[in-house]
């Protein structure tokens, strides 16, 4: 497997949005910067204050607006500095990739993850196998894919302005 | 003085919509006084050619109900928008997609095979097909033509107001031919309902607790519900909280869960997802296995968080069913 911190240009380079907390994950991804750690830089990082500030409407328009994946960091299960808040980013987490499976999106596109603040190296590993796994996948394009399904409905608007220059109005 | 010009028309519903103008009642008669109805196949004699033969724009309003399934309704929409000057989506499938858009979760030759082979009730061994274009005594003849997935009207049109519900309170609808009468409209783009959840009619808000704790999600037949008592807190999933109010909570004085058919408030963008979010909360436990248990007494998050509006989702349907 090529080293995801260089891989190649050019081909498929997955984008993935990436929710990280405030108190934890946010700050070992600035530990993982300020160490020097090279990882996929195919992240686009969102500071949120809390995972549990994620609204799954989050998740639905990252996907909808071109995201080929999209993770999610919060505090380890206790260490919430609100208290209750990544607990209730759990929950709303194993419902949406529950529903996002019926939707069709793969597994591997959507990723809850508990980094504390002190683990750089563990938002390392977690961005490049993710990079990895989603590069596998190759790209989702929802926008392409829209585009796309309405390619159906390109003429009849043209018809029933032509039809109307036969039938002259009253 | 001649009357404004009204026009009804139906595309994929299932005709609730056109009950619903009829549970007027007495006031239908108020209606019909200070209108023409120019239009309306469900209900009255008139052809499409009718329509075609008017001038653009010489109806003032148009309450177009029911999804955008076929290209026959697709052409309807579009001739009804060249001729109404204010184009209305009525009912929850030209609001949000309804009950139809259920249908994004499959495509089209998934769909056709079934009602035309798989189901139950067919017998089809010579695998008949309706034709698109077909000879008959050397006339060629044509049918519409289902579309790959179902729309909503906005997504077809450009859309001046909704009229939210499944169907719409008559008490909606009488409020907005008055308001279309009288000249007084919102912004277009308006919902015509009040824009907030259904909570807020409910006659049972006052029993909602604070915090809801729910080791178990219970479906509608499995419990006798205490008709007096918020219904999520005795462990229905109820989409009230997350729902546009208008509807005066009528379902919960059933006794049964809002399903979520005034579609969303106007700050929230995606409906399935904002009642996954508050739903999932609710569920009991900090333990995964704890938490997987109470959530799996929502067997169909789809159909249930979008039974009214998955062609509005922001992904529009499943994703691999398409190609």
């Amino acid at each position: 497997m090529p080293d995801p911190a260089t891989a190649t240009v050019g081909g498929f380079e997955p984008r993935i949005v990436a929710f990280f907390c405030n108190w934890c994950t946010y700050t070992a991804a600035d530990l993982a910067g300020v160490s020097r750690m090279k990882y996929a830089p195919n992240i686009r990082v969102i500071r949120l204050m809390c995972s549990g500030r994620l609204d799954p409407q989050f998740v639905m328009a990252a996907f909808a607006g071109g995201a080929d994946g999209v993770l999610i960091g919060g505090c380890h299960p206790g260490d919430c500095h609100y208290v209750e808040g990544n607990y209730k980013a759990l929950r709303r987490v194993r419902l949406l990739e529950r529903m996002l499976g019926d939707l069709g999106i793969e597994k591997d596109r959507f990723r809850l993850e508990w980094i504390s603040a002190s683990e750089g190296d563990r938002v390392k590993a977690v961005v490049n196998e993710m990079v990895e796994k989603v590069r596998a996948l190759g790209p989702l394009d929802m926008p392409g894919k829209h585009l796309e399904w309405d390619k159906e409905m390109e003429e009849l608007e043209a018809h029933v302005n032509n039809a109307q220059q036969e039938v002259p109005a009253r | 003085m001649s009357k404004p010009k009204i026009g009804f028309y139906w595309c994929a519903s299932c005709g609730g919509c056109e009950e619903s103008v009829v549970d007027l009642a007495e006031d239908v008669l108020v209606v019909t006084g200070a209108v023409d109805i120019v239009f309306w196949p469900c209900a009255m004699d008139f052809k499409k050619k009718d329509v075609e033969a008017m001038a653009d724009k010489s109806i003032v309003a148009t309450l177009l109900n029911g999804a955008i399934r076929s290209t026959e309704q697709e052409e309807m929409a579009h001739l009804l928008r060249r001729k109404s000057q204010v184009l209305i989506a009525y009912g929850s499938c030209a609001h949000t997609g309804g009950i139809p858009g259920l249908a994004n979760q499959f495509n089209r030759e998934q769909i056709m095979k079934y009602v035309y082979e798989d189901a139950p009730t067919m017998v089809n061994e010579q695998k008949t097909y309706p034709l698109p274009v077909s000879q008959d005594g050397g006339r060629e003849m044509k049918l519409p033509v289902l579309h790959n997935i179902v729309r909503a009207l906005d997504q077809v049109v450009d859309v001046d107001y909704y009229i939210p519900g499944c169907p719409p309170s008559s008490k909606l609808l009488k409020e907005a031919v008055l308001a279309l009468l009288s000249g007084k409209l919102p912004p277009k783009g308006s919902v015509l309902a009040p824009d907030n959840a259904v909570c807020q009619e409910c006659t049972r808000n006052d029993t909602k607790p604070q915090d809801i704790s729910l080791t178990e999600f219970k479906r509608p037949h499995q419990i006798i519900a205490d008709p007096e008592k918020c219904l999520l807190a005795q462990g229905l999933p109820c989409m009230g909280p997350a729902t546009r109010g208008g509807c005066e909570a009528v379902c919960i004085k059933g006794n049964m869960p809002c399903t979520g058919c005034y579609g969303p408030v106007s700050h929230v963008q995606d409906h399935g997802a904002k009642i996954l979010s508050y739903l999932a909360s609710t569920a009991a436990g900090k333990e995964e296995k704890e938490i997987s248990k109470t959530l799996g007494g929502i067997p169909d998050p789809v159909g249930t968080f979008y039974r009214y509006g998955l062609a509005k989702c922001m992904l529009r349907g499943k994703v691999s069913s398409h190609e």
